[in-house]
């Protein structure tokens, strides 16, 4: 009961962050659906404790299925943030700012209009 | 076991890490790219053939049987699709050759790897090796997507990524209630355990299914997820953006398999889960694509449009769920995705020869000499728009043919009238690129002639298609007979997991 609460409460943070305006907090809302999936896919995985991981060696063996997943969610998670991450700070470099969507690069793209970034920002910013 | 069906995985694998690790020329590059398109080219052909003798063959990897192991499924439809990825593969990396590629020192290696996650996503039978090709086809194609650089591109790869990050994130919460719930992520063990299942764990089964149809909806550009598509597509460059047509139809092939083996008619309870979601989603992601095309400002964004509105019509297909209706979507998907394709690279070669104005549909520099870019314009219009003699009047006609008459009313009527939109929008967008213009010509060399030679390949798909009807639509009706018969499916993998070995 507590541990689906936690990963309810996880993939609510997570979705609210990812609806935010700026790329930070899109990442850190990535990360945070992230670790819900995987303790998910741990809660659905029929984890048992305390049985051996190798076939032969006692009566039941654990299901070695679930780790298999959640290392390869880590794995390519984890790869994917730092991906994003760049990206968002090559955004940055570029555009002068770190929003995501804007109304004006619609209007600019349905018009084939390339949008001028903004002036680089100041030291104070 | 064939060995055949693993090579479609591994000759992308292996030429792109040679790409990789190598330091090659520019030449070299191309040519060992060009090469390993070729021999995928012919390995399709070789695959379609051999499924095409009606049995399902499976190839178990290294050996190791299923449920522990991973298992590669050739069918009908699998075959198929290799052969459409393959055949829009060859004439795009031609045209990256003749100067798109010196964007970035990766181009070569990313594209080879993504056909990797594509051969792979249509051959394997395994849930979540499913996910994995997905996200060895994404990873590519973020890559790709930013290829060339520049400030508009960096931002729509942002919302790409992060928008198919969260389709990873739902892929393995649905993976994950599939294997709590059956204990297997074997499609066809999916297939025989759901049909089975428990009548309490029906909700939970059918908040799998939905799931997962969120997350191929979202690949295939399904409304509401299309949002991202054309912005992406035409910020791309040319070449990526073409070979991005198969992109979608991966999300429909996974659609087709979703709603056939694991929730169709065997799946008892939840038999036909996705039908009531698909058909109407399906119908306004058509009509919504073709008032795209009409507002689109650019020969690009107007194609990235058309691509919706082609998933629209494919998916429309699949959710009518006949023989006749899934394999006149099967025709149409031959036909969208080379034909697209071509329109991409073609809007590259305008817009080269149109200055400032680029692809912009607006007054620009003539074109000299437009006769030839006109006249493939024409021929490329007059198939996407639906008009006889080539392919897209026959798939079309197929699928208007194919509905029953309760479904007849709506689909004629969004289907006809969409035609009627892009018809419209192409022929404005034709005559703003080649008529509408009254500047000087800009000094441009003649279009490189194996740019032109790409194009003309991808067009003439639509004159074969069209010509070569018969034996091609008698083709289709007995893949999409296949692939609508799950029993065969997991007849076929469960009888290979019994064999001894």
């Amino acid at each position: 009961m507590t541990f689906a609460a936690v990963i309810g409460l996880l993939t609510a943070c997570g979705v609210y962050l990812l609806l935010r305006r700026r790329t930070f907090t899109i990442v850190l809302g990535l990360s945070q659906l992230g670790y819900a999936v995987n303790l998910f896919l741990f809660a659905m995985g029929r984890l048992r404790i305390n049985a051996a991981p190798i076939l032969d060696h006692g009566p039941a063996p654990t299901d070695p299925l679930p780790q298999a997943l959640v290392l390869t969610a880590i794995v390519i998670g984890f790869a994917m943030t730092a991906f994003v991450l760049a990206l968002a700070l090559r955004g940055r470099g570029e555009w002068g700012d770190d929003r995501v969507d804007d109304d004006r690069d619609d209007i600019a793209t349905l018009q084939g209009r390339r949008l001028l970034p903004k002036p680089k920002p100041g030291a104070t910013r | 076991m064939n060995p055949l069906l693993i090579l479609p995985i591994l000759i992308p694998l292996c030429s792109g890490c040679l790409l990789l690790l190598g330091r090659h020329g520019v030449r070299s590059a191309r040519g060992l790219a060009l090469l390993s398109a070729l021999a995928q080219l012919v390995l399709a052909v070789l695959l379609v053939d051999s499924a095409g003798r009606g049995d399902i063959q499976v190839y178990a990897l290294g050996n190791w049987p299923p449920p522990q192991g991973i298992v590669l499924v050739l069918d009908r439809l699998a075959a198929l699709m290799l052969l459409v990825t393959a055949v829009l593969a060859l004439p795009v990396l031609i045209f990256a050759s003749t100067g798109a590629d010196r964007g970035g020192r990766f181009f070569h290696p990313l594209l080879q790897f993504q056909l990797v996650g594509i051969n792979g996503a249509f051959l394997t039978g395994d849930l979540f090796n499913l996910f994995v090709f997905f996200e060895i086809l994404l990873i590519a194609s973020y890559g790709l997507l930013l290829h060339g650089l520049g400030a508009q591109r960096t931002r729509a790869g942002l919302q790409y990524s992060v928008l198919n990050l969260v389709g990873s994130s739902l892929f393995l919460i649905a993976a994950g209630l599939l294997y709590g719930i059956t204990g297997t992520l074997n499609l066809a063990g999916l297939s025989v355990a759901i049909a089975v299942a428990d009548p309490a764990d029906a909700p939970l089964l059918a908040t799998a299914g939905l799931l997962l149809l969120v997350v191929f909806g979202l690949k295939a550009a399904l409304f509401p997820l299309y949002f991202w598509l054309p912005r992406s597509y035409s910020a791309a460059c040319a070449p990526v953006a073409a070979l991005f047509a198969i992109m979608t139809k991966v999300g429909v092939y996974a659609i087709l398999r979703l709603g056939t083996l694991l929730f169709g008619a065997q799946a008892g309870a939840l038999a036909g889960l996705l039908q009531p979601w698909l058909w109407p989603l399906s119908l306004i992601t058509l009509a919504l694509g073709a008032a795209g095309t009409l507002a689109a400002g650019t020969l690009p964004l107007l194609t990235a449009y058309l691509v919706v509105t082609s998933v629209g019509t494919l998916l429309s297909g699949i959710a009518l769920h006949s023989a006749a209706a899934v394999g006149g979507a099967l025709y149409y998907l031959l036909h969208t995705t080379w034909l697209t394709g071509a329109l991409f690279l073609l809007a590259d070669l305008i817009a080269e020869r149109r200055g400032a104005s680029a692809a912009i549909l607006r007054n620009g520099p003539r074109i000299e000499r437009p006769a030839l870019l006109g006249g493939l314009y024409l021929i490329g219009a007059i198939a996407l728009a639906g008009l006889p003699p080539l392919s897209g009047f026959v798939g079309k006609l197929l699928l208007l043919q194919a509905a029953p008459s309760g479904a007849r009313a709506w689909l004629w009527s969004v289907l006809l009238g969409s035609g009627l939109f892009s018809l419209v929008a192409l022929s404005r967008a034709g005559s703003a690129l080649f008529w509408r213009s009254n500047m000087r010509a800009l000094p441009a060399s003649a279009p490189p002639g194996n740019a032109v030679m790409a194009v003309v390949l991808l067009l003439s798909t639509s004159v074969v298609l069209s010509i070569a009807g018969e034996p091609v639509i008698e083709g289709l009706r007995a893949t999409a007979a296949q692939a609508l018969d799950a029993r065969q499916y997991t007849g076929a993998v469960l009888e290979y997991m019994e064999e001894p070995r």
